[in-house]
């Protein structure tokens, strides 16, 4: 057995007994100790179930990490932004893969990957056709993988047409997530999204085929919700289709009890061999986005953590370590070891009471040194999860960015970008992809940077301090926001 | 009287095995084959050949 337990080096934790010497020296002080409490905006039972799934909690996406397996290629819809004849190692979106698999590879790809990644809570079915309609390999998955690893929260994602008469096999493999993708609750939008269903045996076109989808959607959503599971509704934004559409949307489906409403860009490209892709439809500017997410305060809560990712994704959320996972490289006979997994879970709920403290410590001292109209500042991270300022400069393939204001640290979005530093050496031109990933934003923490980056940096108006490596990012952001906005030493007395 | 799958554009998706309600579409391996034997394209099932009707790509479920 690996000495190492836990691969976040960043988290500088080394091996189990290490890792239980350090819980013990600290003390589990409180006596929720293994099972952190509810935030104060959620009850207690449905915490329980997002706490540790990475696509319904922010919190949870520092933590844990999910996976895929494609088992499921065959669909029943055909939607204008989507190409399944195109299987490419090097594309990152929805509905991609480089390999399928059969119910019984994919329960032992599942296994492997529980014994490398501690992280491991989530197994999604998510196609890369559709997941209900390819209803007999997502099940005989499910419950191959179910009878193994009964710790595991199963999901899937589908487009609902053929969900309704698969709700009660949901139950009885206690699933209680379910992703639907709903890009329209008006019909006449779906005929410029979907050229055909297949339904009842017939193919069908046009207004026929947008109508019955729809009322199939809102049914799923309907007895998901009766039933007590928790639905997240995944929208394509497709400028000048369903743009301004979405916030109706997003009321509907929150009126209907979604838990998440994730609102993504429409990928598209010419070389996607897409409807859309070949017509030039363009996908939304992050402005576009940012500002019909906005619009939709108030509607379905809002999920902007969401890395749109491959239907056979390993990994955290940020990262895809799918190809160290390909069936070539899973042994023909894996046994779990559930001791990898127990171990990370009890120090992920001792490092998550930590953070928390931490970061009402960081608010409360906030609260104090700056004044209430201070403004808001958005400040970028480089992390690898847990939570904290850890990663190097040159080797971040995307920054969380996180906006602060006097009310405390949110996390807002991340920007993709692809890493500075190739082999141990910079790359000039890369930089200055960094840096107009990073506009609007001048300050970024991360564990370490080079001289020369950090300088070019500084010349393009942007700071980077590594004075907080390691610290959690709460701490780290607030302090920034104290330094640069707070108010003299003397007008705190008195504030 | 049958259908065939035109290899080339076939996406391997399995759908029309799915569909067929002669069980005459089986997985090579590779590729989905229609058995010309059990084929009916349909032909006192339904209305057309499910495997056309279902397939994601055009004139890839074809008259043989």
């Amino acid at each position: 057995m690996s000495a190492n337990v836990i691969s976040l080096d960043g988290l500088s934790v080394g091996s189990k007994d290490a890792l239980t010497k350090a819980m013990e020296a600290d003390g589990c002080s409180s006596s929720a100790c293994g099972s952190s409490d509810a935030p104060e905006d959620m009850d207690p039972a449905t915490w329980e179930k997002v706490k540790d799934h990475p696509c319904y909690s922010e919190e949870a996406h520092h933590y844990f990490a999910r996976m895929h397996v494609a088992v499921a290629p065959a669909c029943n819809i055909q939607c204008n932004y989507c190409n399944r004849k195109y299987d490419c190692a090097n594309e990152s979106r929805p509905g991609v893969v480089s390999e399928r698999l059969t119910p019984e590879q994919a329960a032992r790809k599942v296994i492997a990957v529980a014994n490398e990644i501690p992280q491991l809570s989530v197994l999604g079915i998510a196609g890369p056709g559709d997941s209900a309609y390819d209803w007999r390999k997502t099940r005989e998955t499910f419950k191959l993988v179910q009878e193994q690893l009964p710790d595991i929260k199963l999901c899937l994602s589908t487009n609902g047409l053929a969900l309704p008469e698969h709700v009660d096999d949901l139950m009885d493999m206690n699933i209680d997530h379910v992703t639907l993708t709903i890009n329209m609750i008006d019909p006449e939008v779906g005929t410029k999204i979907y050229p055909w269903i297949f339904y009842q045996h017939k193919r069908r076109i046009g207004l026929e085929a947008s109508q019955i989808l729809h009322e199939r959607q809102m049914q799923s959503l309907d007895m998901l919700h009766e039933r007590g599971i928790l639905v997240k509704v995944n929208s394509v934004m497709i400028p000048g289709i369903n743009d301004e559409h979405l916030l109706e949307v997003n009321k509907e489906v929150k009126r209907r009890g979604a838990f998440l409403h994730n609102i993504m860009p429409l990928i598209s490209a010419a070389e996607h061999g897409t409807v859309f892709g070949l017509e030039g439809q363009r996908g939304p500017t992050a402005a576009e986005l940012k500002t019909l997410q906005d619009a939709c305060a108030g509607g379905a809560n809002l999920m902007k953590h969401c890395r749109q990712c491959r239907a056979d994704a390993v990994g955290l959320l940020g990262e895809d370590r799918g190809q160290e996972f390909t069936m070539d490289l899973v042994p023909d006979e894996v046994t779990y070891d559930p001791e990898k997994r127990e171990t990370y879970r009890e120090w992920v709920a001792k490092e998550r009471e930590d953070r928390r403290a931490a970061a009402a410590v960081a608010k409360a001292e906030t609260e104090t040194a700056v004044a209430e109209d201070a403004g808001a500042m958005l400040i970028a991270v480089a992390t690898k999860g847990g939570g904290r300022i850890n990663q190097h400069f040159g080797h971040a393939t995307e920054f969380q960015i996180f906006e602060v204001d006097a009310e405390g640290v949110r996390f807002v979005t991340h920007r993709r970008c692809d890493n500075y530093c190739v082999g141990g050496y910079g790359e000039e031109d890369k930089l200055e992809l960094v840096i107009k990933t990073l506009e609007g934003i001048d300050t970024i923490l991360c564990a370490k940077i080079g001289d020369c980056p950090r300088e070019d940096l500084a010349a393009a108006g942007i700071e980077a301090i590594q004075d907080h490596a390691y610290d959690y990012i709460e701490t780290a952001v607030s302090a920034v926001y104290r330094a640069r906005r707070g108010l003299p030493a003397q007008a705190r007395e008195t504030a | 009287m049958a259908l065939q799958i035109i290899q080339s554009t076939c996406t391997v998706c399995g759908a029309c095995e799915f569909e067929c309600p002669n069980a005459a579409i089986s997985f090579t391996g590779e590729t989905y084959i229609i058995d010309p034997d059990l084929c009916t394209e349909c032909k006192g099932s339904f209305d057309s050949p499910q495997c056309a009707e279902v397939c994601p790509v055009p004139d890839t479920c074809v008259p043989a």
